[in-house]
């Protein structure tokens, strides 16, 4: 027994390929084989015989067995390897291309804003932006021999001849979406009003559209140094660093008093840090909202009183992310899109960073 | 608004350094935007004293003097025929920076001798264009600051000049003395008296003012005096000197005088020559048609209700606006007639947008000026005039009353703190209104005349606020409106509208946001382009109409990319689109379009021409991310501007269309100037019905482990009978037992024959009960078959 177990290891060991392989396996074990044979000649045995020759034969077959499965795997091994080292490529060839598109700094600025806002109860509104002169200006204190309307540049729309009406306007501010909004739900109210507004102005730092974002909060005891904080909270979210406001006294005719906001800011190589330094940085109009102005969006100034301010999207975008130009915004330059665009997956939020 | 530092303090009694008073202007809501000092530049010069001069060794014009500076004797070469002893001069040492030649001195040698410094000329300093020799000063002290000197000696040489941002309320403001006020009633000094003693009466004048009844409302009171025997000429030095350091050019001193108070106190004057005027002045409405020429020596022609002066001759005046060119003032004039009234500002204000005249006294009548000082005013300038000019005045001319504008508004002193936010004790809200003129009684505060925008108690809470300083205001935390986790806040079509931007962006789109204005020709070829989307008053012929679509916006965008170089495009824009021009007849589409090549040639051999079936792919996945529900029907006939043959809308039902895709048209490609062809969508995620359930709960997971069985079919069909048609007609062979069908090979042509082709299906089939037997796949397959023969006219192909 020990002679054959050594036999056919050792041819079992000795084989090249599988083809030998096989026929050791088929020589011992195959229906014909030496082992199976004598297995097979086991039932003649006395049950004394078979009580030592069935183990032995049974622990030779397994022994062979495993022996063959090594060897198999071990071939196989070796042939892998062989062809492996035929096998090379060029890894340095550029991988297979995958479009990447991005999203406009005006997109990602405003939900930038929209994410700080919703913290704070802020919803979105949004509204015409052909508006009637009522609730671009009338609503707003803004009578219509008032220099504030000529000073705003306004677009007017085409009327026919015979068409007596106001001309509409293109709204040169979303502050019309605060009347609506008051209109509609009354108080108290937060939100916060992006979109597209328009004036005709056009140079280094001006283009005929711009994009605004204004806030509006009314309640029964809303102050001006509740604006303050809500707008030092706003920046530093924004901005990403702690930033200090000065407000400083100036006039709209929505709101009264009404201040202008500097942000703090220092100029490094030509370019603006906020929230460092010892400058400020003009960068927001605000107010306590017109008496006049809530009694002609329906809501009673002798109840309520609120805050109101606008600042320009396009204008924190380049503050924020160091964009030269404005007009190059509107104008689609693919070098632009790419350099000064996001991600689409780089939404932002508040728990991963604005 | 520009004026000197010492214009401001012939107003206001203050020791304030410049810095102190810009910054509390500013404060104010009087934003400076900017001071020109004249004196920093010559902060460095000082003064020395010439010990001796004598004649240089190798040059005959030039001098090699000794002088007594701050910083001991320097030996300077000078080149001036007065540089002699004994005289006082100005010293630029070495490292000064002198602005009329642009350079800073250095120790050089001149001709072999050394020199330390200069001694400058009125010219170096930019002080004057005089260069005939050094200056020679008359007094000063050797190691004085030059600039000290001039502060006393020549105080218009360095007398700062602020100029201020006038917000359009502030009319009072125009006027030095309006700012001075602001200064005190912040408490940067007091404000002085100027008042004036009017010039008395030598005789009554033969000419009368008379107010048409329809003008009374335009001008409620008309004042003047003539004054003869006038000597005009050159103004004297410091009203010059003023009038320059504010931008305006002396012309002659009955003009300068009126353009001094018009800054001084906001009262524009006029000045008539009456030796040029026929007759008496008449304050009427022009009937139209009337022409003047103005002091601009420009043409006018008046509309009817135009506000205008008259003498018998005709217009002498834009009253208000700008006198006549006729009855100005030169040199010669000897007998004048000085007009102080008070113009409505709204009739201003039109007239003078309808003429386009942009003059200092409509600037300051359209915004509202002082009514109650218009007789005052007129007493100023005739004093002026007779203490520097001589002459005799007139009685007092008038027409019309001055207008009653008394108001009272009530202080609530608690109000005031709680808008603000801001402790300011009631005392010390009183003390501001009054500082600014208000006249209080009890808790009513009456306004100003010069106040025409206070018109409620909401101003006056501004006029605290600003004067106490928004400076100092200290944020507060605004409560949330609800304690907890804010609730999410944007609208459905708002979540929409973000992942549809995301998602196209995902696909390899660059978002661009092109401008809602595009030009007619452009918008025509959308279907828009009418007089209902126009602008009255567009910047440029190419932003003219509001546009119907974004397509074409994207298209420029394209073709300025194009020009650029980049052959392979994939742009996107999420916005607004018109479809008329009252509010709200606006709505919300995502457009994408495709241009050139999947990518650049690569390695891989993977870049190929865009097709439509690209942009269906895009827009299906921009539709599946707002929530579009998966089965649609694809429909032909959208508009003109798609390529007729290759384009679907997406639809549910045949009035429900969610979005379009496919080739657009060439000629509209060709008129947009687009290289090549472009394939593009447009979705409109509004039109997207909204998921009924709110509920976040899925549905239960349907998952089946008995075999699927896959069989192809291939039929030939006319080549225009669409795929769809044979993937609904195989799918309902079985609708419980095929769980999909898939076109995989399409072949148009060859073998088939003219007008044929093959397409070759997938069917899945998918057991629910138990494993199918090859009987029933048989079953199922010869249904499918019928099925689609039946709906195409075509046949299983051989």
């Amino acid at each position: 027994m020990d002679d054959l177990k050594h036999q056919y290891l050792t041819q079992i060991a000795n084989a090249a390929d599988e083809a030998a392989l096989e026929d050791v396996r088929i020589a011992a074990l195959g229906k014909k084989g030496e082992i199976s044979l004598k297995m097979r000649e086991l039932g003649k045995m006395s049950p004394e015989e078979r009580q030592t020759a069935g183990p032995a034969l049974n622990a030779l077959k397994d022994e062979i067995n495993s022996a063959l499965a090594a060897r198999k795997m071990g071939l196989a091994d070796a042939a892998l390897d062989e062809r492996l080292k035929s096998e090379w490529m060029d890894v340095t060839l550029p991988g297979r291309g995958r479009p990447a598109g991005t999203i406009h700094p005006i997109s990602q600025v405003t939900e930038e804003v929209t994410a700080i806002f919703a913290d704070m109860g802020f919803a979105v509104a949004e509204g015409p932006q052909i508006e009637s002169d009522w609730y671009n200006f009338d609503a707003l204190n803004i009578p219509g021999h008032h220099p504030a309307r000529a000073e705003m540049d306004t677009f007017y729309t085409h009327r026919a001849p015979g068409d007596n009406r106001p001309p509409h306007v293109l709204r040169t501010h979303t502050s019309p979406v605060q009347i609506r909004s008051m209109e509609a739900q009354g108080a108290p109210i937060r939100i916060i009003c992006p979109g597209r507004v328009y004036r005709a102005d056009y140079d280094q730092t001006h283009t005929p559209m711009f994009n605004q974002i204004e806030g509006l909060a009314i309640d029964k005891d809303i102050s001006m140094a509740n604006l303050k904080w809500v707008l030092e909270e706003f920046f530093t979210a924004f901005f990403g660093t702690t930033v200090k406001t000065r407000f400083r006294a100036s006039h709209f005719p929505f709101t009264e008093p009404s201040a202008e906001v500097d942000v703090q800011c220092s100029w490094v190589d030509g370019q603006v840090r906020v929230g460092e330094g010892d400058g400020w940085l003009e960068v927001l109009g605000s107010g306590m909202v017109h008496p006049k102005v809530l009694s002609a969006a329906g809501v009673d100034p002798d109840q309520w009183q609120g805050f109101a301010f606008g600042m320009g999207i396009d204008r924190m975008a380049m503050l924020k992310y160091g964009i030269p130009d404005l007009r190059a915004f509107f104008d689609s330059d693919l070098r632009w899109l790419r350099h000064y665009g996001f991600s689409a997956l780089k939404v932002p939020t508040l728990h991963g960073g604005i | 608004m520009k004026f000197t530092l010492s214009w401001l303090k012939d107003h206001l009694d203050t020791t304030a350094s410049v810095d102190e008073i810009t910054e509390a202007l500013t404060d104010l809501g009087l934003e400076v935007e900017g001071v020109e000092n004249p004196g920093a530049k010559l902060a460095d010069f000082t003064i020395g004293k010439v010990i001796s001069a004598e004649k240089h060794p190798d040059a005959d014009k030039l001098r090699v003097c000794q002088v007594m500076t701050d910083e001991g004797q320097l030996q300077i070469i000078c080149g001036a025929p007065n540089a002699r002893q004994g005289i006082m001069v100005v010293v630029a040492k070495p490292g000064t920076y002198v602005p009329g030649i642009d350079t800073t001195i250095g120790v050089g040698k001149i001709r072999g001798i050394e020199s330390f410094g200069m001694m400058c000329s009125e010219r170096e300093m930019e002080l004057s264009e005089e260069h005939d020799g050094i200056i020679e000063l008359a007094s000063g002290e050797v190691g004085d600051r030059f600039t000290d000197w001039l502060a006393v000696n020549d105080p218009a040489k360095v007398d700062p000049v602020i100029e201020i941002a006038i917000t359009p309320n502030r009319a009072d403001a125009l006027g030095v003395r309006g700012i001075a006020r602001d200064l005190a009633a912040r408490g940067l000094g007091t404000l002085k008296a100027r008042d004036v003693v009017p010039v008395p009466a030598s005789f009554k004048a033969d000419l009368t003012v008379s107010i048409d009844a329809d003008t009374a409302d335009g001008c409620p009171v008309f004042c003047g005096r003539l004054i003869r025997g006038v000597k005009n000429g050159p103004s004297p030095e410091w009203l010059q000197d003023i009038l320059r350091a504010i931008g305006l050019r002396p012309i002659s001193f009955l003009v300068d005088v009126t353009n001094f108070f018009t800054y001084d106190r906001n009262r524009p004057l006029h000045v008539f020559d009456v030796d040029k005027m026929k007759g008496n002045l008449r304050v009427h409405r022009a009937r139209g048609g009337e022409e003047i020429v103005a002091l601009d020596d420009k043409t006018y022609v008046l509309q009817p209700g135009m506000m205008a002066i008259s003498d018998d001759e005709g217009p002498e005046s834009i009253a208000g606006i700008m006198g006549g060119a006729a009855t100005g003032c030169t040199d010669e004039t000897v007998n004048v007639f000085v007009e102080s009234a008070y113009w409505d500002p709204i009739q201003i204000a039109m007239t003078g947008r309808a003429l386009k005249i942009n003059s200092d006294a409509r600037y300051r009548f359209e915004r509202g000026i002082d009514p109650a000082f218009t007789p005052e005013g007129l007493e100023h300038a005739v004093r002026m005039i007779v203490d520097h000019a001589g002459g005799e005045a007139s009685e007092v001319i008038m027409a019309g009353t001055v207008p009653d504008v008394s108001r009272a508004f009530r202080l609530d002193t608690d109000r005031v703190q709680s808008l603000v936010g801001m402790t300011i004790a009631p005392d010390d809200q009183r003390q501001t209104l009054t500082a600014l003129g208000f006249v209080l009684d009890g808790d009513m505060a009456q306004v100003p005349s010069w106040r025409p925008d206070v018109q409620g108690p909401a101003d006056l809470v501004e006029e605290v606020a600003r004067v106490a300083s928004l400076t100092k205001l200290v944020g507060k935390p605004m409560p949330r409106m609800t304690a907890g986790v804010p609730t999410a806040i944007l609208t459905g079509s708002q979540v929409r509208a973000g992942q549809a931007r995301r998602t196209a962006a995902a696909l390899g789109y660059n978002e661009c946001v092109t401008y809602t204005f595009i030009d007619q020709a452009a918008a025509a070829l959308f279907g828009g382009g009418d007089d209902a989307t126009m602008l009255e008053n567009p910047i440029s012929a190419d932003m003219s109409h509001m546009r119907p679509s974004l397509l074409p916006g994207l298209l420029r965008a394209a073709a300025r990319n194009q020009a650029r170089g980049f052959a392979d495009l994939a742009l996107f824009e999420v916005g607004h689109a018109f479809h008329g021009g009252e509010p709200g007849e606006q709505h919300l589409a995502i457009s994408g379009l495709l241009i050139g090549r999947t990518g650049p040639k690569d390695v891989h051999g993977e870049s190929r021409a865009v097709d439509l079936f690209d942009a269906k792919a895009d827009a299906e996945a921009v539709l599946a991310a707002v929530g579009a529900p998966a089965k649609v029907q694809i429909l032909r006939g959208a508009e003109g501007w798609w390529h007729p043959g290759r384009h679907g809308r997406i639809c549910l039902g045949p009035k429900k269309v969610l979005g379009v895709f496919g080739e657009l048209h060439p000629r509209v490609l060709r008129e947009m100037e687009i290289k090549g062809t472009a394939v593009a969508f447009t979705i409109w995620p509004d039109e997207v019905p909204v998921a009924k359930s709110k509920s976040a709960t899925r549905s239960a997971l349907a998952s089946n482990d008995l075999q699927a069985v896959e069989r192809d079919f291939a039929f030939v069909v006319d080549e225009r009978v669409e795929a769809l048609t044979l993937i609904n007609a195989a799918a309902g062979a079985d609708k419980a037992l095929i769980a999909d069908v898939r076109v995989f090979d399409e072949f148009v042509g060859g073998s088939l024959g003219e007008g044929k082709k093959s397409l070759a299906l997938t069917v899945r089939l998918q057991p629910v009960e138990a494993t199918l037997k090859e009987a029933e796949i048989e079953a199922v397959s010869a249904k499918i078959v019928e099925k689609v023969t039946k709906a195409t006219g075509g046949a299983l192909r051989g």
